[in-house]
């Protein structure tokens, strides 16, 4: 089992009783309110965190990016996961990820993955997101072909990294008369894939076709089982069978050294406003054209004030209640993430430890003890319950790369 | 008034155009704002009272199917000059509604003698000189919808209380109006210089209060345009056809009848 640290690098020094006044947090909240000396401060905190968090024994960094909001500072994955490559040793670098449609040339991100995978010496795990609607409106980029540019830029992504150059790109949304970066990942075929996301079942369907593992970000145990039954079901249609190495899952986990200063801390977790991005108008989260028109109609009640956000806003008791949210002791985290573990059956597993205000001391102790005594814990869980992960399991790093693909019949039960 | 309009759909270049069509006499192409169009509107009756009117919706907006392949308001100029010689008419008066005015322009600039007289009502299309096209990406549909309008209750008037199908037309137009004109937003960089050729007088129609496209713009058509006037309307924002029917139905009706 692959057990990661993330956080989302919070921009905690910003005045959150004026992003209350204006009535959100996102996109559209002035950078005035941007303090670089904090700024600075708190990346060098971060950077700091994960050296540390190798130090305690912690394998894998997750990471990811997002803009204009103080709710993330990392505005390019590729910056830290660079960075990382050359200060740390061993432990994977994952990025869930870089939203492909934002990139205006796919090639040119090929080139930096393949130069981070050979400074971290093979450690990369490139994962690609589409990139929230913010993210389209922050950078200009068309959210009407989002899904399309996705595609099109990953297979331009792949391709520069396993096929001979010079080749000619004639793509829809991009076209390259010359690909042939001359740097090229250190992993082969090609360093692997992974595909996080929360709600759109396109994405899910797209993952399990290409065999790359889907990464459950922070959904309730529910929601997470009911996009592994899509998930396996699509994996049968294509001819193999899904099983934990194609499955990771996030959650919220804090643990301290007592009950009190974790949930004190875990409380964070909600620290913009119980928005996992912040408050923004649904219009900048789901741009027209940005999300599944299956949605449409709900959607467009939600956007006018007329109906509830459909992901809802749980109370911390109610995240609490639901598993989205732990926080303990190790003791008393561990047998709480074993029955997630049990329930779900991930081979990966992303732990996001710190948010909001938590202190740089508290936030220490977290990885420290996530380090020394939870996520060795959870490996051995993962051991015991065969929860195989990629690595361990050798699997392909993509459909095409199969060995044992075969016509499952549709209604295998 | 006008009665007895006709609906039909005319297939070509790959899209399935939903026309409306009434009245007799000149023929007039109306091209509607990017929030497409109810299939009534009063300014639509008083024209068909004196004119051949034809009112297509855009293909991708309201009632014509989306073509997968559009992607630039120039493909829709180019179907709409099909549109016209599949049906067989000549020196049209084309008269374009904020977004269809941008879509008139192109037009005029594609067959510089062939139009009589082309009418641009708050048009959309040229880089306003002195402030921006107002953004509907960052508001909701009604806010959106709301902003074009001078006074609320005009737009009460015409889209009483909003229907979760008007929502859903409104989310199909805004993804229609991203598809082909994101980028710049709701303008044409080259336009400026190719409206120079355009033969046909141009009438130039701006709603004094117009919230979406700075009066800048309509200066500035009324510059570029070799024959062309500004006429401002007042108590009018952006939709002037919504909320001053009748007054820019005579403006209008008064300039295709000018020698």
């Amino acid at each position: 089992m692959h057990v990661m640290y993330f956080t989302e690098q919070p921009m905690s020094a910003y005045p959150a009783n004026i992003g209350l006044e204006v009535g959100h947090t996102a996109l559209m909240f002035s950078n005035k309110y941007f303090d670089p000396v904090a700024g600075s401060r708190l990346y060098n905190e971060y950077l700091e965190h994960y050296i540390y968090a190798e130090e305690q024994g912690v394998e894998g960094f997750m990471l990811n990016e997002h803009h204009n909001a103080p709710f993330c500072m990392q505005a390019k994955c590729n910056i830290f996961a660079s960075i990382l490559a050359a200060v740390t040793k061993k432990a994977k670098i994952v990025l869930l990820g870089n939203p492909l449609p934002l990139t205006e040339n796919p090639v040119r991100l090929a080139e930096e993955l393949a130069m981070i995978d050979m400074i971290s010496k093979g450690r990369l795990v490139p994962g690609i997101v589409r990139g929230g609607g913010q993210e389209s409106l922050a950078a200009g980029v068309n959210p009407a072909y989002n899904r399309e540019r996705f595609q099109e830029a990953h297979d331009l992504i792949v391709a520069a990294w396993t096929r001979e150059g010079p080749f000619r790109w004639e793509g829809t949304h991009y076209q390259h008369r010359v690909v042939n970066p001359w740097a090229v990942p250190l992993q082969k075929p090609h360093p692997r894939i992974w595909v996080p996301g929360v709600l759109s079942q396109e994405t899910i369907i797209w993952a399990a076709q290409q065999r790359y593992p889907y990464i459950a970000l922070n959904t309730s145990i529910e929601a997470t089982k009911k996009i592994w039954e899509l998930y396996d079901r699509v994996a049968l249609e294509t001819g193999y069978v899904a099983g934990p190495e194609n499955r990771g899952y996030l959650q919220q986990v804090h643990v301290s050294d007592s009950e009190e200063k974790a949930e004190k801390n875990a409380r964070q977790f909600l620290w913009m406003q119980g928005e996992f991005t912040g408050l923004a108008h649904p219009v900048w989260s789901n741009p027209s054209g940005y999300f599944s028109p299956s949605l449409r109609r709900n959607f467009v009640e939600f956007a006018v004030g007329r109906a509830e956000n459909p992901r809802g806003r749980p109370t911390f008791e109610q995240q609490v209640a639901d598993g989205r949210v732990f926080f303990g002791t190790p003791k008393t985290v561990i047998p709480k993430l074993r029955r997630v573990l049990e329930e779900t059956r991930p081979s990966i597993y992303g732990i996001w430890g710190n948010d909001g205000t938590v202190s740089n001391e508290d936030a220490r102790t977290c990885i420290r003890l996530l380090g020394q005594e939870v996520m060795p814990a959870m490996r051995e869980i993962g051991k015991e319950l065969g929860l195989t992960d990629p690595f361990e399991a050798n699997a392909p790093v993509h459909l095409r790369y199969s060995t044992d693909l075969k016509q499952m019949p549709q209604a295998a039960e | 008034m006008a009665t007895g309009w006709g609906e039909r759909v005319v297939e070509l270049t790959g899209a399935k155009l939903h026309l409306a069509r009434a009245g007799s006499g000149r023929p007039v192409l109306v091209l509607h704002h990017d929030i497409g169009s109810p299939d009534r509107l009063p300014f639509y009756d008083a024209l068909a009272s004196r004119f051949d009117v034809l009112v297509p919706h855009h293909p991708g907006y309201g009632k014509s199917e989306r073509p997968q392949y559009l992607r630039s308001v120039r493909d829709v100029a180019v179907i709409y000059q099909s549109l016209l010689a599949e049906l067989g008419i000549e020196r049209a008066t084309l008269i374009g509604l904020g977004f269809g005015g941008w879509i008139a322009a192109e037009m005029a600039t594609m067959a510089p003698r062939e139009f009589h007289r082309l009418v641009l009502v708050g048009a959309m299309g040229l880089k306003p000189p002195d402030g921006d096209i107002f953004d509907q990406a960052i508001v909701s549909y009604i806010d959106y919808a709301c902003a074009g309008f001078h006074d609320q209750q005009a737009f009460a008037k015409v889209y009483g209380d909003v229907t979760t199908d008007q929502l859903v037309e409104w989310d199909l137009c805004r993804e229609m109006s991203f598809r082909i004109a994101w980028k710049p937003y709701m303008y044409n960089p080259t336009l400026p210089q190719l409206l120079g050729g355009v033969r046909a007088p141009a009438l130039v129609v701006w709603g004094e209060d117009d919230k979406i496209v700075p009066r800048s713009a309509g200066e500035r058509y009324a510059d570029l345009l070799r024959n062309a006037r500004l006429e401002i309307v007042r108590a009018a924002g952006h939709c002037v056809d919504m909320e001053q029917p009748e007054q820019l139905a005579r403006l209008v009706g008064a300039f295709i009848d000018e020698n």
